[in-house]
């Protein structure tokens, strides 16, 4: 069937809302408490001894002590307390999924189902803190020592942080023009809205020492052995540089995007109305990611937003939280739905096709309209960049750097950590494993000049 | 960062945080957590002669108040109940390992010289840096004639303080109990025995609440009751109030001061050295929440004095003193006006009803549930702004004055008041 429609209307189109609507979708998701609602929340807490939220935190903040300085009106302490385990304590508090770290392990989650809202309060206290403009640690004295941090984002900067502070000069090399990684680029802009990337990076970049270089990128305009060569250690934050794809269509159909590409652009835009999204968004896959791309065209003013997962629901990645989240957004989220194919005319995405046959599905084609596709399958790490030669590639295994319990690569004096390593894809774990790596490089540094 | 070091009667520790003769101090295990925690001293559980006491089983009682633990707590146990000897080897042992701790030991002998002067060199020579002599435990030990026995008669005070000052080269601090009229009558007889210090409150006497079940006063023991002594959040103000009267007594000035009673966070302990102290103990939210409340203390009030420029104790203790004054010297003219703040409001009606059925009929209530000021009629209770839910919603707005400042004795409805002009 020809498509007529294509002719008047375009299928992916700019400017669906008007510039109010798009700024209420875009703005805080998860509006900060008052002084007095952190208060009343901070008295829920029971300052448990050996607490199960400490350990549920991959950077381990020690949470009873920071909110009972919240509640003892000593917001400063309440804030360092946060941020000497975790640098990206403000971002944490907005972009984790606490519901299944730290207030899943609440004692009040097991007692009555309503954590403290740890979360909240973090955010309470950072954001106090941010605002004086005071950054609250200081340098030890200069060691003389040079780490090149690779990747700007939140396990490289967690790193580069903690180094500066240990007394150590550093420099990032980042292959964008901004850094910040995902909470720059991939995180949704409604839980970090504005420029709060930036102002946290500013934040963090004050402690001094730290310098960044941008529009570096490893494997193109520096190779790992020079850095090796000129620096003390080398630590690599290179997150994902790969997206999984899917072959649905034997030529390249417009509409049809990568998700963490849609979303990137969507967050480097100033100007939201900028923003083509279709009219009927169908995004593929079943992780954060997912929700984050379908929730976002949802808000760029897409009517219909649906959610492919090939399996069955309870197999999704994403956290149950963010799947209500979606659906209650008005996002239709459909399971056993592996695609088969794309439908196009005059080179435009028109359908997706699903193998059908699923559950409650019934046994004709299963074609859905759609006039944007978003593949949003998998991000990978790719270890080409690193070329060739035993000096300039550390072991992999199962497709990331290996490392071991101190972030400490194959190569001597090459640590790495966060998404390129195994563990979580989660902005507090590459914060963690950034941290880790840096006491790790200042010890071997230490005994290497005792 | 601010200095935290306290001096109180030449006895000196880290920071002024110190844990209270009870439990938390009864015994090495439980002070070396609480130095490795970070407390700057302690006052060890009292100490008296052998053969030791014996306690009960069913010794705590407390009260919550809406949900949250502990807001005051009652306890029916006694002095150490273990032997002499084993006490002293241990506070020596820690004084030896923790040499910058404030190590005071508290005692209770009957009250007979001999006795006090047997106890005294074997208390010195553990190193300790002083002692407390306890004569406030109100319960059980004072029908012994010891304790708040000694405690409510003045001139019993004075005599055991002078017979420990005449016995012992180390610093004596007197414990005062709350179960008295006067506070100002022990603290003076202290004083005049010669007391390096005085250290209060010690806790007040109470039942926790009765069974209505069995029929028994709280905490129960084997069906029955006894009144015990009352400490934790709910005593703080009765504590300052003791505080400030012997920190303003012309007769104490200079007497150092170690403040006590329902301390819990660092803004409690700045309120108690404004007051006066030179240091505080802790001992319920010790109880309550552990020894690691105390970094959250040292932290909390190095950051407040930092705000403040405070770089020692010293530059803000004391400060409230000159300002704590009797009734009589309160300024009758000063007036203060409740304001509600329209966009804050939640039209809970709380601060209505609570004006208009138990107070002065100041608060207007107009179509929509807005409620506003009658600004003519308010006398300024305070009332409303302390029930308001909303943070800030209701302020107290002090007004322009009207009238040169004057104190009841100069008023007009004073028929002895004092004429302008004729004090000499
Ligand atoms: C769409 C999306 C949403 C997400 N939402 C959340 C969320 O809500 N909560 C959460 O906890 N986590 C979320 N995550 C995961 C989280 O963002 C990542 O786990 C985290 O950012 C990993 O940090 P990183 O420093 O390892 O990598 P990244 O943040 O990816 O940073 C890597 C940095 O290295 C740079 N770089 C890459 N290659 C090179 C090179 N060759 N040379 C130099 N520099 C290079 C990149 O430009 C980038 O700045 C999300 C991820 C995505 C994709
Ligand atoms: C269980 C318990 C035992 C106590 N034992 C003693 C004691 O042996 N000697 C003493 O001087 N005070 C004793 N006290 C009183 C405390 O030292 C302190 O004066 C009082 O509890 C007030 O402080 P708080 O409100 O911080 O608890 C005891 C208090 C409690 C709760
Ligand atoms: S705290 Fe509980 S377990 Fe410990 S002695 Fe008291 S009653 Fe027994």
């Amino acid at each position: 069937m020809a498509d007529t429609l294509a002719a008047t209307e375009p299928r992916l189109r700019a400017g669906r809302l008007d510039a109010g609507a798009l700024a209420a979708n875009f703005s805080d998701a998860h509006p900060p408490l008052s002084a007095g609602q952190a208060l009343v929340e901070a008295a829920r807490c029971y300052y448990c001894h050996d607490a199960p939220c400490i350990e549920a935190c991959p950077t381990a903040i020690d949470i009873p002590a920071f909110i009972a300085r919240i509640a003892d009106g000593n917001l400063r302490g309440s804030a360092e307390t946060i941020l000497s385990a975790n640098i990206f304590g403000a971002a944490c508090a907005r972009v984790c999924p606490t519901e299944i770290l730290c207030e899943r392990a609440c004692v009040r989650t097991a007692q009555e189902h309503a954590p403290v809202r740890i979360g909240a309060l973090q955010r309470h206290a950072t954001d106090a803190l941010m605002r004086t403009g005071v950054h609250p640690f200081a340098r030890a004295p200069e060691t003389g020592r040079h780490v090149a941090v690779v990747g700007g984002g939140p396990a490289g900067i967690a790193c580069a942080h903690r180094l500066a502070m240990l007394g150590h000069g550093v420099t990032v090399y980042e292959a964008r023009p901004r850094a910040g990684g995902l909470n720059e680029h991939g995180v949704a802009a409604y839980k970090l809205p504005g420029d709060f990337a930036q102002d946290e990076l500013d934040f963090i970049l004050r402690i001094g020492g730290i310098t960044i270089l941008h529009d570096r990128r490893l494997g193109r305009d520096i190779g790992l052995d020079a850095l090796r060569r000129t620096h003390d250690a080398v630590f690599l934050g290179l997150g994902h540089n790969a997206v999984r794809s899917l072959a649905l269509s034997p030529e390249p159909l417009a509409g049809v995007q990568d998700a963490v590409a849609f979303i990137e652009d969507l967050r480097q835009a100033a100007d939201k109305s900028t923003v083509a999204v279709g009219d009927r968004v169908v995004v593929v896959g079943g992780g954060n990611t997912a929700i984050d791309a379908a929730m976002q065209a949802s808000r760029l003013g897409a009517r219909a937003v649906t959610i492919a997962y090939r399996g069955a629901p309870e197999l999704m990645s994403a956290t149950r939280f963010e799947q209500d989240w979606a659906r209650t957004s008005g996002i239709r989220i459909r399971a056993w739905s592996n695609p088969r194919a794309l439908h196009g005319a005059a080179g435009q995405v028109t359908a997706i096709e699903f193998d059908g046959g699923g559950p409650g599905q019934g046994h004709g084609p299963d074609i859905e309209p759609a006039d944007m596709v978003l593949i949003a399958v998998g991000q990978r790490f790719d270890g080409g960049l690193f070329g060739a030669g035993p000096s300039a590639v550390p072991a992999m295994a199962a497709g990331r750097i290996l490392v071991d319990a101190g972030q400490a690569t194959s190569l001597p004096g090459v640590y790495a950590g966060g998404d390129c390593t195994a563990g979580a894809d989660l902005t507090v774990q590459a914060v963690q494993d950034g941290k880790v790596a840096a006491l790790s490089i200042d010890a071997m540094l230490r005994a290497a000049s005792a | 960062m601010a200095d935290l070091r306290c001096s109180l009667a030449g006895i000196r520790s880290p920071n002024p945080f110190w844990l209270a003769s009870a439990p938390p101090t009864d015994k090495e295990y439980n002070v070396r957590r609480a130095f490795a925690a970070g407390w700057g001293g302690v006052v060890w559980k009292t100490l008296g002669l052998d053969p030791p006491i014996v306690n009960v089983s069913g010794r705590y009682g407390a009260v919550s108040h809406q949900g949250r633990r502990l807001a005051g707590f009652t306890n029916i146990e006694l002095i150490s109940d273990r032997p002499l000897a084993t006490n002293v080897a241990e506070i020596k042992r820690i004084k030896r390992d923790f040499p910058d701790r404030a190590m005071v030991v508290s005692l209770m002998v009957p009250c007979d010289e001999p006795s006090w002067r047997a106890i005294l060199p074997i208390v010195e020579a553990t190193g300790c840096d002083g002692i407390e002599l306890n004569f406030g435990c109100p319960h059980g030990m004072s029908e012994r004639n010891m304790g708040a026995a000694i405690g409510q008669v003045p001139e019993y005070v004075e005599m055991v303080t002078r017979w420990c000052k005449a016995a012992t080269r180390m610093p004596v601090m007197v414990k005062l109990t709350p179960n008295v009229t006067d506070i100002l009558a022990p603290a003076r007889a202290a004083a005049a025995g010669g007391a390096d210090a005085v250290s209060l409150i010690n806790t007040i006497q109470s039942i926790a609440g009765v069974d209505l079940d069995a029929m028994t006063p709280l905490p129960a023991v084997d069906g029955q009751g006894t009144h015990g002594g009352y400490c934790g959040p709910a005593v703080r103000p009765i504590a300052l109030r003791m505080l400030g009267d012997i920190a303003r007594d012309p007769a104490l000035r200079g007497l150092p001061l170690s403040g006590m009673g329902g301390i819990g966070t660092w803004r409690d302990a700045a309120e108690f050295i404004a007051l006066g102290a030179a240091g505080v103990q802790v001992c319920t939210a010790a109880m309550h929440h552990g020894h690691r409340i105390v970094a959250d203390m040292i932290d909390g009030l190095s950051n407040w004095m930092d705000a403040k420029g405070h770089a020692t104790l010293e530059s803000f203790r004391g400060l409230a003193v000159a300002n704590y004054v009797p009734w009589g010297s309160l300024n009758v003219n000063f007036r203060t006006v409740a304001h509600i703040d329209p966009d804050l409001c939640i039209s809970c009606g709380k601060c209505y009803v609570a004006c208009e059925d138990t107070s002065h009929q100041s608060i207007a209530k107009l179509p929509g549930r807005l409620y506003r000021i009658i600004e003519d009629e308010c006398v300024g209770c305070n009332l409303c702004a302390h029930l308001c839910p909303v943070e800030r919603c209701i302020t107290m707005v002090p007004q322009p004055a009207t009238a040169a400042r004057a104190t009841w004795a100069e008023h007009s409805n004073n028929p002895h008041r004092t004429l302008p002009g004729t004090v000499r």
